[in-house]
């Protein structure tokens, strides 16, 4: 007889993802269903997917989700957050959605010290429109609108979007971590732990920056796609909690029009 | 796009230890990548997405550790392990 | 009888939103509705609501599409330019079906325009506004004391069809004080639940989900129809307008908002000439009270559709009249408000024109 020490998380529906072979969206997803199991807060938590690869996440996690405009996760989470401060928000954006066309929104979520976890999948592509160029783009790394490598006098130099909003007092958790092997993915899972104990906590904004790969618009097999993260993207985005003090106290709440049902929680 | 029930196929052992969820498998190999005891292979046959699928063999799951490796960076949760319970935690 | 008070139009819609249960604000910065997130910072705080002064309209409404998807009665005002920002989240909002309250208070444009009361907007507000095929229930007020009524009912039906509703105002009805009756604060526990609102599915229910993407044509076209059977029976039930001496009328005056008031001054004037005039005001620009117009055009004279725009309703007038009468045009642009004697010299000319042979003034169309 044997012990079953490890299964799909119950946070995470009974459906297969459509992201591409190897793509480690389909990682980033259970660690953050794992997560969401092991804080038990599965009956209390809202989800708010952006778009992008990622755009389908409401039909991947077992709870409540809202699906919001390019970029605007942070904005649509900040209105379900002060409506519900007792749940756990969270959006999942990726790079072109957060670095690019939603730095507005996340800038002044984690400015405003929102109570809510963000996670943000990096992976210096735009996936899900073909493979162009994203802000994240490393210098040098080709993709359909930076034909021969991204150049620095054409199109500016990769963001660093967790070190930028780790200066924001309103952040109380910032942390860069990566999944390109088994140990990583570890420290990955306790980061996005990490992230929404924070919020548990009240600490203020949180955010996990996972560095990812797209082996189909890098053209690469997702071996090699891993190894290329490794090689390429960490230079440039280290690993590392950037920012693990508490934050500002949580912003002042609202009470819902909606009578709220028990949730039970371990 | 939601399934009925889990399919665990590849070996009727009750001592495996390593099972694979087979048409969630896209064939991406990142399992085998991770496999410290390099047991995992993709198999000859289709899966029904048309990928083929990893599998481990019956002879090589008694050389399986339980390590996790592999699970930890499926990104489809298809690999479930088992331990022998004396071991459980 | 309820105390009557002084209040200034922008203030009374955010008062007039609380009451009805309004507990969520997000907004930004613009003249001429600044009064409207300035007492919702003060007011809303103290009715256990939230506002939030967000960094941009486009982010303001997103936040009121996360609040409303929560089950949150929740609202959002600007001007002009701030709305066409927020046009992205309204076409996600009527995509989704979450209901919330847009007020414009239009100013003139196009671009940065000016402060000043215009009418521009009413193609943006009635026609789309933002992507894709959708309606939404578009108020017109003439006084403060409708702005409250309708801000009172608005969130009721937005709840309903579960759409947005947008009090389209100006910059008049924002800045004037009129006496006004507010109405009693509704009661929260009545409000009717939400069962589709994200509150965390307590592990109770399917998890429901906010959403407006449709990969499947086949599956967007279905929820497509199903909008427009929602905007039919919006349009079947939800048309108001008022009627004003039409039993005697030959020429009719159709005028919205501030325009409205300006024309019920001329109207009254030109009435006490002999000039058999009566009027027409939308309340509800979309839907458009067609039926009124098609009616009483079988009988009259002539219509005369007075605009702070270059002509926006008139197209709406036209469709409903088609060639049964003509229909002449006066308007202000850029933050001008026609002033109730050019109405009146207007309406002396169409009515010496349709009383003579020949029928078509400068601007009969």
């Amino acid at each position: 007889m044997s012990v079953k020490v490890f299964e799909r998380p119950k946070a995470l529906s009974d459906v297969i993802f459509h992201y591409c072979p190897g793509c480690t969206h389909g990682v980033i997803h259970r660690l953050v269903a794992e997560a969401i199991d092991e804080l038990g807060v599965q009956g209390k938590t809202i989800g708010v997917a952006s778009v992008g690869c990622s755009v389908l996440a409401y039909n991947y996690f077992n709870v409540d989700f809202q699906q919001a405009a390019h970029g605007r996760a942070p904005a649509v989470a900040t209105g379900i957050k002060r409506c519900l401060p007792d749940r756990t928000v969270f959006t999942y954006q990726g790079d072109g959605d957060l670095a690019s066309i939603g730095t507005a929104e996340i800038v002044h979520a984690a400015m405003r010290g929102e109570n809510i976890t963000v996670i943000f999948v990096n992976n210096a592509i735009y996936g899900m429109t073909g493979g162009q160029m994203a802000p994240t783009t490393l210098i040098g790394q080709s993709t359909t609108t930076s034909p021969g490598g991204r150049k620095p006098e054409r199109a500016g130099r990769p963001i660093r979007m967790s070190e930028m909003l780790s200066q924001l007092e309103g952040a109380a958790y910032i942390a860069r971590v990566s999944t390109h092997n088994a140990a990583q993915v570890a420290r990955a899972k306790q980061a996005i732990k990490k992230a929404f104990q924070a919020q548990a906590d009240k600490k203020g904004f949180a955010m996990v920056e996972v560095l990812s790969t797209c082996p189909t618009n890098w053209g690469m097999t997702p071996r090699e796609a891993l190894k290329w993260l490794e090689e390429n993207m960490l230079p440039v985005y280290p690993l590392g909690e950037l920012k693990t003090e508490p934050g500002l106290p949580e912003p002042s709440a609202v009470k819902t029009t909606v009578p709220t049902r028990e949730v039970k929680t371990e | 796009m939601v399934r009925d029930s889990r399919q665990v196929k590849g070996g009727t052992s009750l001592d495996k230890k390593v099972a694979f969820d087979e048409d969630r498998c896209k064939g991406c190999e990142l399992c085998i990548e991770a496999c410290p005891k390099e047991i995992i292979h993709l198999a000859e046959h289709f899966n029904s997405k048309g990928f083929h699928p990893a599998t481990v063999t019956a002879e090589d799951q008694a050389k399986c550790t339980t390590c996790l490796l592999c699970a930890r960076m499926c990104p489809d949760t298809v690999i479930e392990i088992f331990r022998p319970d004396r071991v459980a935690r | 009888m309820a105390e009557q008070i002084l209040m200034k139009g922008n203030e009374a819609i955010a008062e007039a939103a609380i009451r009805a249960g309004c507990r969520f604000f997000a907004g930004y910065p613009i003249t001429p509705q600044n009064e409207i997130p300035e007492y919702m910072a003060k007011r809303l705080f103290e009715v256990g609501g939230t506002f939030i002064q967000a960094e941009s309209e486009v982010s303001a409404i997103n936040m009121v599409y996360g609040a409303a998807g929560a089950g949150t009665r929740a609202m959002t005002s600007s001007s002009s330019p701030g709305i066409s920002l927020k046009q992205e989240g309204i076409s996600y909002m009527a995509g989704a079906e979450l209901p919330a309250l847009v007020v414009n208070m239009v100013r003139a444009g196009p671009g940065l325009g000016g402060i000043q009361p215009a009418q521009g907007d009413y193609f943006q507000a009635t026609k789309g506004g933002g992507h894709g095929d959708y309606r939404l229930l578009v108020f017109v007020p003439a006084s403060v004391q409708e702005t409250i009524d309708l801000a009172g009912q608005a969130f009721e039906l937005a709840e309903r069809y579960r759409n947005p509703v947008m009090i389209l105002g100006d910059a008049v009805l924002g800045q004037m004080m009129e006496p006004v009756v507010l109405p009693e604060p509704a009661d929260l526990a009545k409000i009717p639940q939400k069962t589709w609102a994200t509150t965390g599915t307590g592990g109770t229910r399917r998890p429901n989900v906010i959403n407006s993407l449709y990969l499947d044509a086949e599956l967007c076209e279905k929820h497509n129809y199903k909008l427009q059977e929602k905007y039919r029976q919006m349009a079947e039930r939800e048309v108001r307008y008022e009627e004003i001496g039409l039993d005697d009328a030959e020429i009719v005056l159709t005028a919205y908002g501030t325009s409205a008031r300006v024309a019920i001054s001329a109207m009254k004037r030109a009435r006490s000439e002999g000039i058999k005039v009566g009027m027409i005001r939308p309340i509800t620009a979309w839907p458009f009270p067609y039926e009124p117009f098609r009616k009483t055009s079988e009988r009259v004279k002539a219509f005369l559709d007075i605009e702070m725009s270059a002509g926006q309703m008139i197209e709406d007038v036209r469709l409903a009249v088609q060639d049964r009468a003509p229909i002449f045009f006066f308007n202000r642009m850029g933050g001008m408000v026609p002033t109730p004697k050019a109405v009146l010299e207007e309406i002396r000319r169409i009515d010496h024109s349709v009383k003579g042979d020949k029928l078509g003034g400068r601007l009969g169309v």
